[in-house]
């Protein structure tokens, strides 16, 4: 006796699913978003803890690169001196589109306590950012949040990158 | 007419300010006669303008221009073998002068020199890098932090700022929050400056809290409604201060006698 059955039916009579391309992409880069291994302080830690066996970054399918041209995500995690602020747009541009950021911490949205002449006051005035992640440092919990809403993001958009109304500050 | 304010010292004021703190004043003693720092300062001779003993380590001043034979006497007659840390204080503002130093260890006694000298702006101090190598890395950042420039150093350049960079950052002339170079480098840097207008000036949070402001900050341990009036027609008082203690920290000695 075959358990299986095809139900003739619905789907068109075939075992087939059918989507949209911007689906299918979106099902694709949502779910394999590579981060760039990029600490820059104590987030770093909670980073590398959420990559982790414990909090298990793999089972999302984000699996941390260490090279710009194979990551797709930028987790900025932590403070962004000024002497940096050069290297890290270099580490940005250097990425292949698609890409998207995520601000990690207090001193990556807005400076956070160091109030000082040293440090970039917030990462958004050198580069796009997608997901502002609150907390000082933010558990590897709340990153894992932050991942998925970027998931979601990304499954809201068009496949087409041109489409998007994303803010890019860009070279002219 | 605008309040004049004082431009040589820039410095943000802490707006939190203990009360019952003092700043401990470290008491000075002079030098035993026969103790090995007094063998030091006999050793030093001429070139010891004062020298007197603070928690345990002897202060010299000495003139800026025998810095090298002064260092040079230190290590190979009196076995200080090592220059453990040197910079620089802005005293501009008080005394038109900057205070130099450098804290010397002697690993065999235990014991520790600051040599202390005072150069004024615009002068130039003699490396010593020659007798410690450690020196290197401190007079460059002497020189980065201050704009003191070093003689003789082989590679004098900026050491924790960009190379770049316009201004000494512990000058107490450059503000806490950069000056206008400071607050553009990034977006100058990475975009132009024609990007300045895009992107904006920086949104600094002063952090500031007020203490009878209950619309903007929620009172701890107790609660008040939104934009309450709490302070039952107090004004802001100064800060006053209870008298002076002297902390005595020459009188225990810990570690160092248990170890001989």
């Amino acid at each position: 006796m075959a358990q299986h059955q095809i139900n003739y039916a619905s789907s068109a009579g075939l075992p087939i699913a059918l989507t949209s391309v911007d689906k299918l992409v979106n099902w694709g880069r949502s779910n394999s978003l590579w981060p760039l291994t990029y600490g820059l302080a104590c987030c770093a830690i909670e980073m590398m803890a959420s990559g982790a066996s414990r909090y298990d970054f793999d089972r999302m399918g984000t699996i941390f690169r260490a090279s710009p041209r194979q990551a797709d995500v930028m987790i900025l995690a932590g403070t962004l001196s000024k002497k940096h602020s050069e290297f890290a747009r270099r580490l940005y541009d250097q990425m292949t589109e698609p890409k998207w950021v995520i601000s990690m911490g207090s001193c990556a949205n807005t400076g956070g306590m160091f109030n000082t002449y040293a440090t970039v006051q917030g990462v958004d005035r050198i580069i796009p950012v997608d997901i502002y992640l609150p907390g000082c440092a933010p558990r590897p919990e709340t990153l894992q949040y932050a991942m998925m809403m970027l998931q979601k993001k990304i499954r809201r958009e068009s496949a087409n990158m041109n489409n998007n109304t994303k803010q890019n500050l860009r070279l002219v | 007419m605008r309040k004049y304010t004082p431009k040589d010292n820039v410095q943000g004021k802490s707006y939190y300010t203990d009360r019952f703190w003092v700043a401990p004043r470290v008491p000075r003693t002079t030098l035993e006669e026969g103790s090995h720092f007094a063998k030091v300062v006999e050793t030093l001779g001429e070139f010891s303008k004062e020298s007197y003993i603070e928690v345990k380590q002897l202060i010299v001043h000495i003139d800026v221009k025998e810095v090298v034979n002064v260092m040079k006497l230190l290590k190979e007659s009196c076995g200080y073998t090592q220059c453990s840390e040197q910079s620089a204080v802005d005293y501009l503002a008080q005394d038109g002068e900057f205070e130099l130093f450098y804290q010397m260890l002697n690993i065999t006694e235990a014991l520790r020199v600051r040599v202390v000298c005072r150069i004024k702006k615009g002068e130039a101090v003699e490396s010593i890098s020659e007798l410690f190598k450690s020196a290197l890395f401190a007079e460059r950042e002497v020189f980065d932090m201050f704009g003191i420039k070093i003689n003789n150093h082989p590679f004098l350049k900026r050491i924790l700022m960009p190379e770049d960079w316009e201004g000494h950052p512990l000058l107490k002339t450059y503000p806490m929050i950069g000056d206008e170079f400071a607050s553009w480098y990034e977006v100058d840097k990475i975009f132009g400056k024609e990007y300045r207008d895009v992107i904006g000036p920086e949104n600094r949070d002063q952090s500031k809290i007020e203490r009878y402001d209950t619309k903007r900050f929620s009172r701890v341990g107790y609660e008040v409604p939104f934009d309450a009036d709490i302070s039952n027609g107090e004004k802001e008082q100064a800060i006053e201060y209870s008298e002076t203690i002297l902390v005595d920290y020459t009188t225990s000695s810990k570690q160092l006698d248990e170890r001989r």
